[in-house]
């Protein structure tokens, strides 16, 4: 009813099923044990892929860099721990394809030796562009699975005038809880990057939003947080998707980020609390970004629990020291249940964005068994970007593309929250994934077509251009020869 | 290792409802006006329903045959046995055998499989059936067993029943009669003033369901508080209901306070006809309702503008049939123009502007 | 009299109305656009002939007589296709459709003599290469045609489909489970 009267600040959602409770009660496990072989992909961030530096057969020392960023909008990648290169190849990539990618294999040998680096004193007497560099030198991407290099992030930031700052502790996905330990157990650590994060794209204040299912989390980061009058605790409601950055925007701050717009450019600028750890990591200690927290959880893994874990572990690796049930396991899932990807098998690496992997038995699985559509249009009282899911999903099922376009599709966030709750098991998520991935293989087909149009007209145009030289040529010849057969028949008339 | 060749998006949970779990919920809250229309009406009343609930699975079952479907699997959703159940509360309870199967063979066939089947069809099957019922058999579907509850020494007994069911009534006047709404309008064609024909209404007994009428006419309590828990269970949602009533309320209120003597009270219009079950039943029916909150009000509102203008002035006693019907053709209307807002984008679908700091 | 008035006045309708069409056929004219020209300008206009036809302009004539399907050329995709249907005002569903796999062409590098006569047939200038020097087929330039193939002599060009990484890798439609209760 308040709809009619003011605007909302939550549109639509879930409440998910928490299974949380679990891994939330256990510290982070800090005793995983350095595996034998880490298989780090070049490509772990949004943007172009990093360039290697290093060659096979090459020691490397712990926190050495792997390979460079390349281009505006990349990130740079570490070694996670000392050894020796053994190939940089491609590899099965941490995605529902596994195609492979291309990757360093690393050797670990087990001595995890730390490369000296140079710590700044105090590092807010630096420059913002400098803290920005240290954070983009540190291969730092957003930790809440967008993997948009921050560095990048933080200097939009500070060429939009931000006013606000949000911190996104959300973790509305269920399973994860590892940004629910890392508040708990790091909060110091985390206000102490929120702050440098705020002198490196120069902004007031940041709001640190934590649903209100993580109470303790909540009283550990407003007691971190107390000092600093310029940063703000609140708690949010649990509701899924509330960590979807707009929503939290809207709720937060009351404003809407227009279609096609950056948060930055209506003075917002969010990050994961994961993002503000790595960040105080990175200038502080002068430790780039080569482990996270991951939730290791579902219903076959025996031994759940929150483990911290270098980048290029495969995720094998972590059931055996999870002690996963691969037997009960019917789905491997990368991230969460909502939004996470499925993965074809477990011989593949975890990556910065990789912030839960889950071991689901059958029954914890959404029934597949697809229903006809009979327009409850619960789908469209849970959407939160205001969409259609039905009528979209009826128009692709025709392979009415454009429609499905002009309903929306491309404000799709792929939140999950249709397919959650339809009553027909309508796998509403995936035909919007197809959809938009035909869209662009279209546009892409379009794009090719008008490159060979003008390939041939340039040919054309060339073979044409030959053809008339020669003519001019066979012209010129017989211009010559018509002349010395005129000279000659003077001759032989003078003689 | 390998586990799952083909790749599945999210989300991978669910949460825990089906079309099944929906049909049945909704048949769970129709079972105290049905249990209790039931024993008002007697034996007859039962074969009835059960005909008509029994045909309207078979006819389903044999369509889905025809179109080459496993018919299994649709049957168990209880979407058919729904829409029977729902075709039965709208005829008389002693109407013949046939009504009750042809209703359920229009239902079924005519309001739902020839479009596609479950989720296609543009009308309220059930509403289909009753309104082309009521238009083609007038005497059938307007002949009113008067209550005689079952086990009551004037009620028709079992043998009786099938006679009445299979055979037509031996005395018809003597066990039916009108509707409140069906007297009234007669009455008025008389010339005769409301608080002369109602003279030996009871407002109470039309509340509890103890008077002429279909099962889905007569108790306005029980449909009521079914439907209120449908709402509770979060299977219908208020808007339909309370706009309806709301829209009926109030207009009966404006012409009563206007006109007494022509015009009902918003009572007697509450408590008679099909309104309660329409209200919480019909017009709530996902397939043929709007999609969004504000659709649903409009679409609310005018079922009950056009039910009350059809009881009003038209030419049939009750109009809920045809006023759900009409509306249902206005719904692709209603939701190509109300449709919620985009995330970033206006109304228009135009991208927000950037506010000036 | 009755009779006469009714056919006289409905002639004179008829008559009056009829003028009015014909005026307005006249005047208000919709010159026929050159469907072929711009059939053509669609096509990639390579000639090719994987459609059939010996060139674009032929197979934007029988397009234009309804002789092809809308679904003709392999290089064009579906894309094209859809544009060649609105155009033509078809229904087009494309789900009937099987979307030709792509192939390229690729050089084997060790049978490769470097005779350039590849190079020179194709026409979209997707073989790079010298005298002498292996060739190279670009492969996002390449549109499947096969010219090169017939002319090379060591038969060191073949077709391979398109191959699918992390860039062009899509999900698949939901599959509708077969003869199940899903409505199309």
């Amino acid at each position: 009813m308040l709809s009619f009267f003011s605007k909302p600040r939550i549109q639509g959602g879930v409440h998910a099923e928490q299974h949380k409770a679990t891994t939330a009660a256990l510290a982070i496990a800090n005793n995983f044990p350095i595996p034998k072989k880490l298989y780090i992909p070049l490509q772990q961030h949004v943007g172009k892929p990093a360039e290697p530096v290093i060659k096979v057969g090459e020691k490397v020392l712990k926190g050495q860099l792997l390979a460079y960023s390349q281009g505006l909008i990349s990130a740079p990648v570490h070694a996670p721990s000392s050894g020796i290169i053994l190939d940089v190849n491609d590899y099965p990539a941490p995605h529902p394809s596994a195609l492979p990618i291309r990757m360093i294999v690393l050797e670990t040998d087990d001595k995890d030796q730390w490369l000296t680096t140079q710590i700044a004193d105090d590092p807010f007497r630096l420059n913002p562009e400098e803290i920005t560099l240290r954070v983009g030198a540190a291969g730092i991407v957003g930790l809440g699975g967008a993997t948009f290099p921050t560095a990048v992030k933080l200097n939009m930031g500070r060429e939009n005038h931000i006013d606000t700052l949000i911190i996104n502790g959300a973790e509305c996905e269920p399973y994860l809880s590892c940004d629910d330990r890392l508040m708990q157990e790091r909060a110091a650590m985390i206000i102490d990057g929120v702050r440098l994060m705020l002198h490196g794209m120069s902004g007031e204040h940041a709001v640190v939003a934590i649903e209100d299912n993580k109470p303790q989390a909540f009283v550990a980061m407003q007691t971190a947080a107390a000092p600093f009058p310029q940063l703000k605790v609140m708690q949010i409601p649990t509701r899924y998707p509330m960590g979807w950055d707009r929503q939290l925007i809207r709720y937060v701050t009351g404003r809407e980020v227009p279609v096609g717009c950056r948060s930055s450019e209506i003075g917002v600028t969010i990050h994961n609390v994961g993002t503000a750890y790595a960040v105080h990591k990175a200038i502080r200690l002068g430790q780039p970004l080569l482990s996270r927290v991951i939730t290791v959880a579902g219903g076959a893994v025996l031994r759940p629990m929150n483990v911290e874990v270098p980048f290029g572990t495969l995720i094998s690796e972590l059931f055996d020291f999870c002690e996963a049930d691969l037997g009960k396991t019917a789905r491997i899932i990368m991230g969460g249940p909502m939004m996470g990807d499925s993965l074809p098998h477990s011989g593949l690496p975890t990556v910065k964005a990789t912030s839960g992997i889950l071991a689901l038995t059958q029954n914890e699985l959404k029934n597949s068994d697809e229903q006809a559509c009979i327009r409850c249009a619960s789908c469209i009282s849970v959407c939160p970007a205001g969409l259609r899911p039905l009528d979209m999903a009826n128009n692709i099922r025709i392979n009415q593309l454009d429609a499905a376009v002009d309903l929306g599709l491309k404000d799709c966030i792929s939140c999950g929250c249709c397919s959650y709750i339809c009553p027909s098991n309508i796998p509403l998520v995936q035909y919007f994934k197809y959809a938009s991935g035909e869209v662009a293989a279209r546009q892409q087909a379009q794009h090719k077509s008008e490159q060979t149009k003008r390939l041939i007209d340039a040919r054309n145009a060339r073979m044409e251009r030959i053809a008339q030289l020669q003519r001019e040529e066979e012209q010129i010849r017989l211009a010559a020869k018509a002349e010395r057969e005129r000279l000659k028949a003077e001759q032989e008339a003078l003689a | 290792m390998m586990l799952q060749l083909k790749p599945s998006s999210g989300a991978h949970v669910g949460a825990n409802t089906s079309v099944s779990h929906i049909m049945w919920q909704v048949m769970l809250a129709l079972m105290p006006a049905t249990v209790f229309g039931l024993w008002c009406f007697g034996w007859p009343a039962i074969n009835l329903f059960v005909i008509t609930v029994l045909s309207a699975v078979f006819f389903e079952a044999w369509c889905l045959r025809l179109a080459g479907r496993i018919a299994k699997p649709i049957l168990l959703d209880g979407s058919a046995a729904l829409t029977g159940w729902l075709v039965a509360m709208t005829l008389p309870p002693w109407a013949p055998w046939w009504i009750g199967v042809v209703g359920s063979g229009l239902a079924i066939i005519l309001g739902k499989q020839v479009y596609g089947g479950l989720g296609q069809n543009l009308f309220n099957p059930a509403m289909l059936a009753r309104v082309a019922l009521l238009i083609s058999f007038p005497i059938e579907m307007t002949t009113w067993a008067n209550v005689s509850p079952l086990f009551f020494s004037h009620s028709p007994g079992l043998a009786e029943s099938w006679h009445i069911t299979f055979s037509g009534l031996y005395t018809i006047d003597a066990s039916t009669g009108a509707t409140t709404l069906g007297y009234i309008k007669t009455e008025f064609s008389q010339n005769r003033l409301l608080t002369d024909i109602l003279k030996d209404y009871s407002g109470f007994l039309n509340f509890i369901g103890w008077s002429r009428g279909s099962l889905g006419e007569t108790s306005t309590l029980l449909l009521g508080l079914g439907g209120l828990w449908l709402i509770r269970q979060g299977i219908i949602q208020w808007q339909i209901p309370v706009s309806l009533l709301l829209t009926v309320t109030l207009l009966a209120g404006f012409f009563h306070s206007l006109d007494s003597e022509h015009y009902a009270s918003p009572w007697l219009h509450l408590n008679s006809g099909a309104l309660m079950c329409v209200a919480f039943f019909i017009a709530t029916d996902y397939v043929t309702s709007p999609n969004t909150p504000t659709g649903q009000l409009v679409f609310g509102a005018g079922c009950g503008l056009l039910i009350f203008v059809i009881r009003s002035w038209g030419a049939y006693p009750e109009g809920a049939g045809f006023a759900v019907l009409l509306m249902n053709s206005a719904t692709p209307l209603i939701d190509y123009y109300i449709h919620p807002r985009i995330y970033g984008r206006d109304r228009k679908g135009k991208p927000l502007e950037i506010p000036k700091a | 009299m009755y009779v006469l008035s009714a056919i006289v006045s409905l002639t004179l309708l008829g008559l009056f109305l009829g003028l009015l069409l014909g005026i307005a056929a006249k005047y208000l004219k919709v010159k026929s656009s050159p469907i072929v020209d711009e059939l053509e300008s669609l096509l990639p206009g390579s000639q090719c002939g994987q459609c059939g036809f010996p060139g674009c302009r032929p197979a934007a004539e029988a397009l234009a007589e309804g002789k092809a399907s809308a679904t003709l050329c392999p290089p064009g995709g579906s894309a094209l296709a859809e544009q060649i249907a609105s155009l033509l005002g078809l229904e087009l569903d494309l789900s009937a459709v099987k979307e030709p796999e792509l192939l390229v062409a690729r050089v084997s590098e060790a049978t490769c003599t470097g005779c350039t006569r590849c190079f020179k047939v194709c026409p979209t200038d997707a073989i790079v290469g010298a005298p002498k020097q292996i060739h190279v087929v670009v492969a996002d330039a390449c549109i499947g045609c096969k010219k090169c193939i017939e002319v090379c002599p060591t038969e060191c060009l073949q077709m391979h489909p398109v191959e699918v990484t992390l860039r062009n890798w899509r999900w698949n439609k939901p599959v509708l489970p077969v003869a199940g209760n899903v409505l199309c």
